[in-house]
């Protein structure tokens, strides 16, 4: 039984066909990564996925429901929840409210209790203030709670935007390039959280330029190239796959020389 | 000594009007960084349409009551309009909407109503009040405790409760608010709707004293920017301090020096406030990353 599962996702931006036919599937706990080329149309697909774009055709379906087109925070609310590659922070809030901020969806109570302060609102706040504060520590930003948001490097905020998302307390976590601009050290801890997350049984879904690390955490591989979907499988079919390494592979390998030399 | 004191109530009361249409623009302000010159629109709205619902034999709280509606339903008809439809666009095109809108608005009151001066009457008399050699006016203590009012629910509002927060969280990053779950179109539709109610209570509240018609509103959304640039753009308390800050140098300068030089005056005092803190008194520090 597939938890998100994606037939035919496809748009076009002017004449231009920017994703065609995409279809895939994500069981729970599964991590499913989307590689191929620069331009190959994997952010515009997560656009697509998680409301941003209006995909032209095509339907995506969130544990039986058509949640095609549906707008980010109805999405949101269903238990889908994304990180971007270039980031959307609350940059003047503290990182702490930030954490906070995810759990939105989670406080309920009334207007009338929050104006007076009552208990029952104190103790909410109190509780997601908790529960943020861990989320935080898992994440490695424990410490930098108090900090304003925009103060953090761009790696910690890349974790920050993760640890956001996971206060939504998603069953589908999409991540855009979510090691990009960290450290060796901090692709590590985010690959062990990605995992961890993961094994509590969420799916996600992930957009990685690191092939070690797509390739050491994946359970299913799909390869874009040109907006078309080339190739699907496991890690390791995927690295044998001759189209892949001919559209993306070998380009990387290439590039992969540059960065050596 | 007396003098001082008179002034000094009478710049109070022309504050409270100052910091009713400067909370307004921080409500907008903070959904979507548009500075919405159609605010003193509200004001006169509130005004008019209390006037002629009273003249049409409505008792006057209830006339009050539909002008604030009346006029918090054109706030949300000028987002879904106007606002909604131009989203994406730069803050300056919106706010350029909004002074497209403030003319569109007066010019559609004089053919509704018409061009005439209108009061009705104020609504504990008109029998002045003395304070040690000064006088005040009933309906200008109506006037700063209807600033005052609002400032508190605002503050409340956007400190304590969750709406207001997704208010600010909304103006700080939409995208961002969307994926926590937030309606972005939902909170920009409430704070239309709130600055509308709040400029059309500020009408209703001066009209006694200032008369009103469908021109007022201009010179009264220019003083209320003042009052909310000097104060601190987006800031409830801000807006407070500007307005009331505003009216009383306006009324010392009227009474100390020239009426003819009260305008200039307070407009000097804010530039000099602006050049040593660009923010205004109680603003934020913006921080664009780059």
């Amino acid at each position: 039984m597939s938890l998100l599962q994606i037939e035919g996702l496809g748009i076009d931006f002017g004449g231009l066909r920017a994703v065609h036919d995409v279809g895939f599937s994500l069981k729970p706990g599964e991590i499913v990564s989307v590689i191929g080329p620069n331009g190959a149309g994997k952010t515009t697909l997560f656009n697509m996925i998680s409301g941003v774009y209006a995909p032209a055709r095509g339907r995506v379906v969130l544990d039986g429901e058509d949640v095609t087109r549906m707008p980010p925070h109805l999405l949101a609310r269903r238990g889908l929840s994304r990180t971007f590659q270039n980031l959307q922070i609350f940059q003047s809030m503290s990182v702490l409210e930030n954490a906070v901020a995810g759990h939105h969806l989670h406080e309920r109570g009334s207007v009338f209790a929050d104006l007076f302060a009552l208990p029952a609102a104190r103790r909410r706040s109190q509780a997601s203030g908790e529960s943020a504060r861990a989320l935080l520590d898992r994440v490695g930003l424990g410490r930098a709670a108090e900090q304003e948001a925009g103060s953090l490097s761009y790696g910690a905020l890349k974790r920050l935007e993760i640890a956001r998302a996971l206060a939504l307390k998603p069953r589908v976590l999409l991540l855009d390039e979510p090691a990009a601009g960290c450290n060796a050290v901090e692709t590590e801890e985010i690959d062990h959280l990605i995992a961890q997350v993961a094994a509590e049984g969420v799916s996600i879904l992930l957009v990685e330029h690191d092939m070690k690390m797509v390739m050491r955490i994946s359970n299913h591989i799909v390869v874009l190239d040109h907006g078309e979907k080339i190739a699907e499988g496991e890690p390791a079919a995927i690295a044998r796959n001759p189209r892949v390494i001919e559209a993306y592979l070998g380009a990387q390998a290439t590039e992969a020389k540059h960065v050596d030399g | 000594m007396p003098e001082l004191l008179q002034f000094l109530l009478s710049g109070i009361t022309v504050g409270a009007v100052y910091a009713l249409v400067a909370l307004g623009f921080t409500i907008i302000y903070n959904a979507s960084d548009v500075v919405n010159f159609a605010q003193g629109e509200f004001v006169m709205l509130g005004g008019m349409i209390t006037f002629f619902a009273h003249a049409a034999g409505l008792p006057l709280p209830l006339a009050a009551l539909i002008a604030i509606i009346v006029t918090a339903a054109i706030g949300v008809a000028l987002n879904k309009l106007a606002i909604e439809p131009a989203r994406g666009a730069p803050v300056v095109s919106l706010i350029i909407i909004t002074i497209g809108a403030s003319i569109f608005i007066r010019g559609a009151t004089q053919l509704v109503f018409d061009k005439q001066l209108h009061r009705f009457p104020a609504f504990s008399g008109d029998q002045p009040i003395l304070i040690g050699g000064a006088t005040i006016l009933p309906q200008s203590l109506w006037v700063i405790a209807g600033a005052l009012a609002v400032f508190v629910c605002l503050w409340l509002f956007f400190t304590r409760t969750l709406i207001g927060r997704a208010v600010l969280a909304t103006a700080n990053n939409r995208v961002a608010a969307q994926l926590v779950g937030i309606n972005t179109k939902y909170v920009m539709t409430l704070s239309f709707a709130m600055s509308a109610a709040i400029g059309a209570l500020a009408g209703v509240l001066v009209t006694p004293i200032t008369l009103t018609s469908y021109d007022v509103g201009l010179a009264l959304a220019l003083k209320g920017f003042a009052a909310a640039m000097l104060g601190g753009m987006g800031n409830p308390k801000g807006a407070l301090v500007g307005g009331l800050l505003l009216g009383v140098l306006e009324a010392m300068t009227a009474g100390y020096i020239s009426s003819q030089y009260k305008d200039a005056a307070a407009f000097v005092v804010i530039l000099a406030v602006l050049f040593a803190m660009p923010q205004g008194l109680f603003g934020r520090k913006s921080t664009d990353r780059v």
